[in-house]
């Protein structure tokens, strides 16, 4: 018994713990590549409004975004404080939708022009003149497809 | 005097700790982002070539002004009472043609959910929260409705469902099958919401 415990134990090297750091290494430049701080430089201001009958967009190569709201505080001094739009990294007038809407439908693989979603962020606070203008814009180039993005609100209680 | 054996090993037994650290710190900053919101369909800006006629009584106007008060069939109405006044239209079944409809028949309101519209009108100045509200509401109206027919039929939610078959990673197998009762539903409820600015011909 005895002779049997001492060869067990001897037998039994601890683990190496060295490549420890290596694997967590491996797991950290995961994370901090895929992490994203934020897509884009928002110049407006972006609360979203809550809803609770929401979808999910799961297919994100099919979207394109436009977001509306009032523009950020040292934006103000040139764009004024009414809900402006942004498409991409710069502020842009109604006209501009149906264009960027155009070309970014072009770059995308031809199987996916007919599905695409255009994504509208749109600040609470806009009002709705300016929204049926990008409304209609979107109508104009045939791009029907529309989502208003919501954050979604815990279901109400009643 | 020379020093024998080299420099001294530098302790590496804390650089896991170090790693770690970071590795929470990212871990938990991560968002793997979704976006979620409101699917709508925007009608063409061509007319359609023939003209549809739609009876008054299939329509059901809600028009917002621009203190968000709520105009429901030229009637003053409550945010909270919406869904349940547009649940009543979608389920009325007036023509006696919809063997699922549990509605009062009324023949005033409209005659079958198939041909049922939603028409959502809005002032330019109204805030685009109480819109969003609102279409949350009419949306709300269709799921609830959904829902009934389906755990009729299925004993799921119809909610559910459409989640299941609208997420990738459900097995192509489950897909085929969901989407067959998922077209069934939406066929029963078609989401007729229609949000053209123009007016209505009568």
């Amino acid at each position: 018994m005895i002779r049997f415990k001492a060869r067990s134990s001897a037998s039994l090297p601890p683990v190496s713990t060295a490549s420890l750091p290596d694997i967590v290494f491996m797991l950290l430049f995961f994370f901090m590549t895929v992490t994203t701080i934020q897509e884009k430089d928002l110049k407006v201001l972006n609360q979203l409004p809550d809803a609770t009958e929401i979808k999910k967009l799961e297919k994100k190569d099919r979207l394109i975004y436009i977001h509306i709201g009032p523009p950020e505080q040292q934006y103000r001094s040139v764009y004024g404080t009414e809900p402006q739009i942004q498409l991409d990294d710069s502020f842009a007038r109604v006209s501009d939708i149906g264009p960027y809407v155009l070309q970014k439908r072009e770059a995308l693989p031809a199987e996916l022009r007919s599905l695409v979603t255009v994504v509208l962020k749109v600040d609470e606070k806009a009002g709705m003149g300016l929204i049926n203008d990008v409304k209609q814009e979107l109508r104009k180039v045939n791009a029907l497809k529309i989502n208003y993005a919501t954050i979604e609100k815990a279901a109400q209680g009643d | 005097m020379p020093r024998r054996g080299g420099p001294p090993e530098v302790n590496a037994g804390s650089m896991a700790d170090i790693a770690f650290l970071l590795l929470i710190f990212f871990l938990v900053t991560t968002t793997i982002e979704t976006d979620s919101g409101l699917d709508r369909m925007l009608p063409p800006i061509e007319p359609p070539e023939e003209d549809v006629v739609i009876k008054q009584k299939n329509i059901f106007t809600v028009n917002i002004n621009k203190n968000g008060q709520l105009l429901a069939e030229e009637e003053l109405i409550d945010l909270k009472d919406l869904r349940e006044a547009a649940m009543a239209f979608l389920d009325n079944g007036g023509d006696g043609t919809c063997n699922y409809c549990k509605g009062r028949k009324n023949p005033e309101s409209s005659d079958n959910p198939t041909k049922a519209i939603i028409s959502l009108k809005n002032d330019r100045e109204t805030k685009y929260a109480t819109y969003i509200t609102v279409q949350n509401e009419l949306v709300g109206a269709y799921n609830e409705l959904r829902n009934r027919e389906s755990n009729r039929l299925y004993g799921v939610d119809f909610t559910e469902m459409e989640a299941e078959y609208l997420n990738p990673e459900t097995d192509q197998a489950i897909r085929d099958e969901l989407k067959e009762k998922v077209e069934r539903i939406q066929g029963l409820f078609p989401q007729k919401l229609s949000e053209a600015e123009t007016s209505t011909s009568n």
